[in-house]
């Protein structure tokens, strides 16, 4: 029977075990370092936070792997030798393999910052960095201040978690404004005063120059470019992941940035592969980057190379872009490409609506000559991700897109509907009479 | 604001303990008079229990309900026992110890609380009342910002088993100990909400009017709450509204003021079979010698199970009863709504659940189906077993024991939904019409699902709906009440409860939207 080797039990590891053992009947083994068991990542500020307890992150219970046949062994993978087809583990066994999948994900970026490895210094990427998190920062008594660097999707989630415990946070931001190398201006400002509604000391265009250690070795300041020495007890560094890919590097497989694949997510090695966060396309996909960190990209390359290890070969294909996030209080959900000014395309237009009062806003984004709907950011509204994909894929025109917003309205029943303000905004700055039209849910279930 | 919360708390502690004590604490006095009455009131013919309680109680002063209840159930049990011995059964006094206790105690209450039944309102309700919304509104400020809080819940006492949950456990199940088995102790109770059951029905209040009366104050406080909680989400806030409506109109006043104008005491939205003892022969008989209301009452009753209850479950799914009408599923909502994440989500209580709803279900249906036939043959058995020892069998296990003692005693540790969730068999009957034909479902929003777990561990009818949600699968359940709460919790918008067409309800894709769609035709082929 041939044997499936994967390193890592992230989402993409994971869910290329289930669905090879769905489809087949090889030996699957789950080689990973960090827990015992499948846990989401994405929800480890709720266990801090005490919205849930670890058990909770895990989405299978513990007899699901036993039962489904799939071997899991915690140990960490030192070396891979391709030649031999096997795996050293650092206790110094070996593993052999038929097919060898790489799925160890990232690591948080250090920037070689001095005082980067002291202690209460730490990312917030593994259950390791939960563990210090409440152990450096069970309160607000021994923890009278944290300064988190890096205004990304994880920095902002590690200053709500510090501010659930009543911890003073300050929060150091390269840029000029919160996360606008993604955001669009208008929605960037938005989080910025949402931010400040925390109580979250937020400095822009602030970066890290040095942290200093106490007698302990442990943080007790940080030094910012601006000259502040700001006294804390924890440091967060949350300026982006790279892929975990380190000892990868004295074996044959191909590494740049992360492990180097093809469309079939093939390395350069045969029967080597790499998936999810750790994966690097040698061209990047679309408007996609090389390496996407996202979960829902490494679950699709879970999936996809499952087909291809069970005789179906298939390209890592995805379709029309979508994310999602939660900013403190505020929902976002995106679906299509929305640029920040920084990044936008020469053709890409922007119509931004805000509500007067609340936090929600949307921004569509359209082809200026064409008006072809290319994307939307929708903050404090939900949409359906379904209506969404197929105008993009029948390539709707903007107008088209106003005028059936209400189709795509995914908020929870009796809320406030806001498609007519949107639209009169939008018949303003553009000069039309479009008026909303009533949902319908013929055109919601009608098939691309 | 800190402040305010915890002098609420103490204010709330004071009502509480007092209520607490209550029980045990009073004088009462019996004379000859007052005695006579119950003698006929009650039809007692046994000479030896008159004797009895003549010689050991009659105008003699009883501190506390624990001296006067051994006095009564005693001179009871002794009398029954002669009687049975001598085959006298025309004396054989059918009441029950405790609830021949509860009169006497009713009616020869004197003393403090007798006597100054507004006071010690007061100073339990009144004071319970105030302490609680002093420690609740301040969360207006202090949750700060709209959106969901669940900040601290495993991190808290109350909220996560600790010990503060079990002595509320403890409360709980005790408070439904005494309402069902000892209903004596409940007589002081009742004095407290004497003038309020007067002016609404025109009698005295009994243990079960405390009961209510408590119901609505709890769930009233406790909404207050859900309101300040929820109040980013209008789901919540409508629905709360809706069975705080129903249970104070319907499930308390109504019933109280048709008892004021002559007609049966009657809750309007108790459907079969959760009113279980609706075909009693007791309520048949009752139903029946009250004229043209009762008529109506009787049509009423039948077609809300088997007509309403269904057509309404097809278009809104079963949430239209259990967490927007119905009094059991109220009272989870409101003050069970800080335990929900208790609730057991493993593959292994699903199939006890399964088991033991519908056996009780069956439970109901059987004995239901002995009642009629009783009913109408006019025969106390079927097939050699006595209806009646069926209806007490179940009102005994299923009504008081596992829908209230367990239901919700057990909140603080097995989550609010116990009963709806294991035991009530009009859900069990809504489940099968919301599983197979209804347009109701929980929508998941193609890929967005991170599997973060907060749909799960906070669906209070333990349903893993995040088993359905990262595999882009619609959440088709006969056990979702459709409150909606895993819906709020989700951090990235995946989950919508609607009502749509029939088709597109299930859509089992094995592969997730985002993908491209060759790959889902084939995995959708297969
Ligand atoms: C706090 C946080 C919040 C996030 N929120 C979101 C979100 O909301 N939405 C979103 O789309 N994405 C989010 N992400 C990103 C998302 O979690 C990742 O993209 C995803 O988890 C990557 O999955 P993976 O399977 O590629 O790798 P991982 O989940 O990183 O799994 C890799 C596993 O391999 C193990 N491993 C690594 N090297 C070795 C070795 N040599 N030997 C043995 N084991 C090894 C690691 O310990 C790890 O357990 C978030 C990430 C974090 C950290
Ligand atoms: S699935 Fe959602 S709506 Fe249904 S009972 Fe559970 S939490 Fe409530
Ligand atoms: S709460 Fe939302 S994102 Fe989290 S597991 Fe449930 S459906 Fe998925």
């Amino acid at each position: 029977m041939e044997h499936v080797l994967i390193i890592g039990n992230g989402i993409s590891g994971i869910t290329l075990a289930r669905h090879v053992r769905k489809l087949s009947d090889k030996q699957i083994t789950v080689i990973s370092s960090e827990t015992d068991y499948f846990f989401s990542r994405t929800a480890l500020m709720y266990v801090y936070m005490g919205h849930m307890k670890f058990e909770h992150t895990q989405p299978y219970e513990n007899w699901f792997w036993k039962k489904n046949r799939i071997h899991l062994v915690k140990g960490f993978v030192q070396k891979v030798h391709t030649s031999d087809k096997k795996v050293e583990l650092s206790n110094g066994t070996f593993v052999a393999y038929d097919k060898l999948v790489i799925a160890t994900g990232s690591k948080p970026n250090k920037f070689g910052w001095p005082g980067q490895d002291l202690k209460a210094v730490q990312g917030l990427y593994s259950k390791q960095d939960l563990d210090n998190l409440e152990k450096y920062a069970p309160n607000n008594k021994q923890c009278k201040r944290a300064v988190i660097v890096g205004g990304g999707l994880i920095g902002i989630e590690m200053a709500e978690m510090l501010r659930s415990r009543k911890i003073p946070v300050t929060f150091l931001v390269r840029e000029t404004s919160f996360w606008n190398g993604v955001l669009p201006a208008g929605e960037s400002q938005m989080i910025n005063e949402h931010i400040a509604e925390h109580h979250i000391d937020l400095r822009l265009n602030t970066n890290l120059k040095e942290i200093l250690a106490d007698e302990n070795g442990q943080a007790k300041a940080v030094v910012t470019d601006k000259g502040d020495t700001i006294p804390c007890n924890v440091v967060g560094l949350t300026a982006g992941v790279t892929p975990n890919v380190d000892f990868l590097k004295d074996s044959s497989i191909e590494i740049g940035r992360g492990v180097k694949v093809n469309r079939f997510l093939e390395t350069n090695i045969s029967d080597v592969y790499a998936i999810g966060d750790c994966a690097e396309q040698h061209e990047a996909i679309g408007n996609r980057r090389p390496i996407e960190a996202v979960w829902y990209t490494g679950r699709m390359m879970g999936e996809t190379l499952a087909q291809t290890l069970c005789g179906n070969p298939m390209e890592y294909n995805p379709g029309h872009w979508f994310n999602s996030a939660k900013f403190l209080d505020i929902e976002y959900q995106t679906y299509g490409w929305v640029f920040s000014e920084r990044n936008k395309k020469d053709y890409e237009e922007h119509f931004h609506w805000r509500h007067a009062k609340e936090n929600i806003c949307i921004t569509v984004a359209y082809h200026k000559d064409t008006k072809k709907f290319l994307g939307i950011n929708t903050f404090g509204v939900r949409m359906r991700h379904a209506i969404f994909d197929r105008w993009l894929t029948e390539e709707r025109d903007v107008d088209y897109v106003m005028q059936h917003l209400k189709d795509a309205n995914f908020d929870p029943e009796f809320y406030s509907h806001y498609e007519k303000q949107i639209i009169s905004k939008y018949n303003s700055v553009m000069h039309t009479s479009l008026s909303v039209k009533k949902k319908s849910w013929k055109r919601i279930f009608s098939k691309a | 604001m800190k402040a305010i919360k915890n002098i609420g708390l103490v204010i709330f502690l004071i009502g509480l303990a007092t209520f607490t004590v209550i029980p045990v604490i009073g004088t009462y006095q019996l004379d000859q008079n007052t005695f006579e009455e119950i003698i006929k009131e009650k039809n007692i013919k046994s000479d030896a229990f008159i004797q009895a309680v003549e010689q050991n109680v009659v105008d003699k002063e009883f501190n506390g309900m624990l001296s006067l209840s051994p006095a009564i159930t005693t001179a009871l049990e002794n009398a029954n026992a002669q009687h049975k011995k001598n085959k006298e059964y025309k004396k054989v006094i059918y009441t029950s110890g405790h609830d021949m206790a509860a009169l006497v105690g009713k009616k020869s209450g004197t003393g403090f609380i007798a006597q100054n039944k507004g006071l010690m309102w007061f100073f339990t309700f009144g004071l319970g009342i105030i302490g609680a919304l002093m420690f609740i509104l301040p969360n207006v400020i202090l949750l700060g910002k709209k959106g969901i809080k669940n900040d601290g819940i495993y991190h808290e006492s109350t909220t996560n088993r600790g010990w503060i949950a079990w002595l509320v456990f403890i409360f709980l199940v005790s408070f439904y100990l005494v309402l069902y088995f000892s209903p004596e102790y409940a007589v002081n109770w009742t004095f407290l909400v004497d003038p309020i059951s007067e002016s609404l029905s025109g009698n005295p209040a009994g243990h079960w009017f405390v009961y209510g009366f408590m119901y609505c104050v709890v769930m009233t406080v406790m909404a207050i709450r859900m309101y300040i909680k929820y109040r980013h989400n209008a789901y919540q806030m409508v629905r709360t509204t809706s069975v705080l409506f129903f249970q104070i109109v319907f499930a308390f006043l109504i019933p109280e003021i048709m008892v004021r104008l002559q007609m049966p005491y009657y809750d309007f939205k108790n459907a079969f079979p959760l009113d279980y003892d609706f075909f009693f022969q007791w309520n048949l008989k009752s139903l029946l010698n009250s004229g043209g209301i009762g008529l109506f009452i009787l049509v009423w009753g039948i077609v809300l199970t088997l007509v309403i209850v269904p057509v309404m479950v097809y278009f809104f799914g079963k949430r239209w009863y259990c967490s927007w009408v119905c009094g059991c599923g109220g009272l989870a909502e409101t003050l069970g709504d800080p335990y929900r994440q208790h609730s057991s989500k493993s593959l292994f209580s699903w199939k006890v659940e399964r088991w033991l709803i519908h056996g009780v279900l069956l439970f109901a249906v059987i004995m239901t189906s002995m009642t009629l036939y009783s009913f109408f043959t006019e025969s106390g058995t079927v097939l050699g077993i006595k209806t009646q020892s069926v209806q007490n069998t179940y009102s005994l296990l299923i009504g008081a024991v596992f829908a209230g003692v367990i239901g919700t005693g057990f909140y603080p540790i097995f989550g609010n939904r116990v009963w709806c969730r294991f035991g009530c068999p009009l859900a069990a009957y809504l489940g099968f019409v919301q599983r197979f034909k209804s347009r109701f479902r929980i929508t998941t929003n193609g890929g967005q699902c991170i599997s973060c777990g907060n749909c799960s561990t906070y669906c209070e009818q333990g349903i893993d709906v995040r088993a359905y949600a990262q595999k882009g699968e619609n959440i088709i359940r006969s056990s979702c009440v459709g409150c909606g709460v895993c819906s709020a919790v989700c951090p990235r918008g995946v989950l919508k409860l609607e009502n749509g067409p029939e088709e597109g309800r299930i859509n089992p894709t094995e592969v997730l939207l985002g993908n491209d769609v060759d790959l889902m035709q084939l995995m959708n082929k297969k």
